[in-house]
């Protein structure tokens, strides 16, 4: 009834293109991509940019754009620019006009923002329209002011609207990562819980098969549920694979929250129609309160890092000794040189070999032929973690593990040895917000081109 | 002596949002599903974060041969404090977790 057809899970991790072309073949009704996600961490939300290079997007973009001439239905891109505020979203449009124009293309584009103004969400939390999610730290008016970016996440309502518009191209800002596949579903009728949920199974493309790196996939929603098709040589969806997205990123495996509600796959049955496509009913949709989540970034300090190798066996065999002493003494330099209090900066020294990736949570201990020393220096402006910095590298240069021995050097891969990281930022949002009308957060507006 | 990731598929950790980690234990035979649902305990992954066993929450899915964990991230996700963006390492210490006996 509805044939969604998703080139991958996101612009910029590119798509099979003869796969592509099947599925225009099959004569889609609309094709979405999600353009993002938290995942890549808060700096890109925090700065307002894509992760993505521009030159991928371009190339990825353009051949989407040119896939949506020739099938003429309406191309969404959700989460533009991997964070969906209004600067990535800016980004993609002038990506796009470039694009229209080198093509020769006339377009009408639907521009979905989701940015928020810090002191209108602010308003909105002591207003009591905020609420937290499940082990949600405390906020204040205070931490949503701190926050560089806001964004809200859309839902289908708002994708509806771009869509009502006829544009030919949305690029929409965030929104969940299905909004943008179950949008036109819903709007033509298709079951409820059914939408979402193949919303939710397409959302990373080809991941919900075989063969996950080609990317696109076709998604047919109908009255009672949908069918998942891949569409590269070689891949194929089993009951198996398709059920088992439902557990990718989702904290729970059998629920996913929406703007407006939930889906429950705790009764979805799942059957292979061939070997290569699943047809699923019985998923459920239950309407809750409108409410969007919201995501933040704020400015968490800057940092200035080193690296040093240890290769020396003794200073291999003691490197947490070694670290730990340099940590306590050049901090005690830190405070004494530049009049700091200790809560002022930190000083880290992480031991790739060791246990950087866990810490102390580190389970297994063997003997490393050689250590990393990742040293992170977080202060509260550039110039201080820089500076920091610079009084830490001595002592990774030099620091001997008792007063009695030669004065060792350890190898620096670079110069110079301390690497400005600039401000660093961390997600300070867990929390969703209540709206009366599902467009109350998001603004919409139509650019003829060409 | 057996160590998880010996006797399962596959075990993946990943993100669920920047404030939760996700842990998919995948099992690939009714053997060795019934093996950890009965030998791998909730306070075992606990232990592994050094959290209460209550904030775990713990999916046993017998049709998909998969336990599933998700606990709220022990760093959120990107701050100073993280050391893993995507949160996909964890799957490693899991997989070494010793759970007795071979089948």
């Amino acid at each position: 009834m509805t044939k969604v057809l998703v080139p991958s899970g996101a612009l910029g991790l590119n798509y099979d293109q003869s796969a592509l072309m099947r599925g225009l073949e099959m004569k889609p009704d609309i094709i979405a991509i999600d353009g993002g996600s938290t995942d890549s961490g808060p700096a890109y939300l925090g700065k307002g940019m894509s992760k993505y290079s521009r030159s991928s997007t371009k190339v990825e973009w353009q051949g989407l754009m040119e896939a949506r001439a020739k099938a003429d239905v309406p191309l969404v891109i959700g989460t533009a620019g991997t964070c969906g505020t209004d600067s990535t979203v800016d980004w993609m449009l002038d990506i796009t006009r470039e694009i229209a124009a080198e093509l020769g293309q006339t377009i009408k584009i639907a521009v979905l923002r989701s940015s928020q103004d810090s002191a209108k969400i602010a308003d909105a939390y002591e207003n009591g329209r905020i609420s937290p999610l499940q082990h949600a730290h405390e906020i204040s008016r205070e931490t949503i002011e701190n926050c560089s970016n806001i964004v809200a996440l859309a839902g289908a309502e708002q994708i509806q609207a771009a869509i009502n518009t006829g544009a030919d191209v949305i690029i929409a800002g965030r929104t969940t990562d299905t909004a943008i596949i179950a949008a036109l579903p819903l709007m033509q009728g298709a079951n409820v819980g059914g939408a979402w949920h193949g919303a939710k199974i397409g959302e990373c493309g080809a991941l919900c098969a075989t063969n996950p790196q080609s990317g696109v996939i076709m998604i047919d929603f109908d009255g009672d549920g949908f069918t998942v098709t891949p569409l590269a040589d070689g891949a194929k969806a089993s009951p198996h694979t398709v059920s088992a997205h439902m557990l990718y990123e989702n904290s729970d495996p059998n629920i996913l929250y929406e703007p407006g509600g939930y889906l429950e796959v705790t009764d979805a049955k799942y059957v292979a129609l061939d070997d290569t496509s699943v047809r699923v009913t019985g998923s459920k949709w239950t309407t809750a309160p409108y409410t969007v989540k919201l995501e933040g970034a704020s400015l968490a300090g800057y940092q200035c890092i080193s690296l040093v190798l240890l290769r020396d066996a003794r200073y291999v065999k003691n490197a947490q000794k070694w670290a730990d002493d340099i940590v306590e003494k050049c901090s005690a330099k830190v405070v004494d040189r530049l009049k700091l209090s200790p809560d002022d900066f930190n000083i880290e020294l992480r031991l790739i070999g060791e246990n950087a990736s866990f810490g102390a949570l580190e389970t297994r201990m063997i003997d490393a032929v050689e250590i990393g020393v990742l040293g992170i220096v977080t202060a509260t402006s550039d110039a201080l973690a820089n500076e920091i910095g610079k009084i830490l590298n001595p002592y990774l240069l030099h620091h001997p593990l008792t007063q009695s021995e030669e004065q060792p050097t350890f190898a620096f891969p670079f110069s110079p040895a301390e690497i400005s990281r600039g401000a660093i930022y961390t997600f300070s949002l867990n929390h969703v917000m209540t709206l009366d009308d599902p467009m109350d957060a998001f603004t919409l507006e139509v650019h003829d081109i060409g | 002596m057996a160590n998880l990731g010996s006797i399962v598929g596959k075990v993946r950790s990943k993100n669920a949002g920047p404030f939760w980690l996700t842990v998919d234990i995948f099992c690939e035979t009714p053997d060795a599903y019934e093996q950890v649902v009965s030998a791998l305990s909730t306070k075992t992954i606990a232990d592994i974060f050094r959290i209460d066993e209550h904030v775990v929450k713990r999916f046993d899915l017998s049709d998909l041969n998969v336990v599933k964990f998700s606990l709220p991230r022990p760093e959120i996700q990107g701050s100073a404090a993280d050391r893993d963006m995507h949160g996909a390492s964890w799957a490693a210490l899991i997989g070494e977790i010793d759970i007795g006996a071979a089948a």
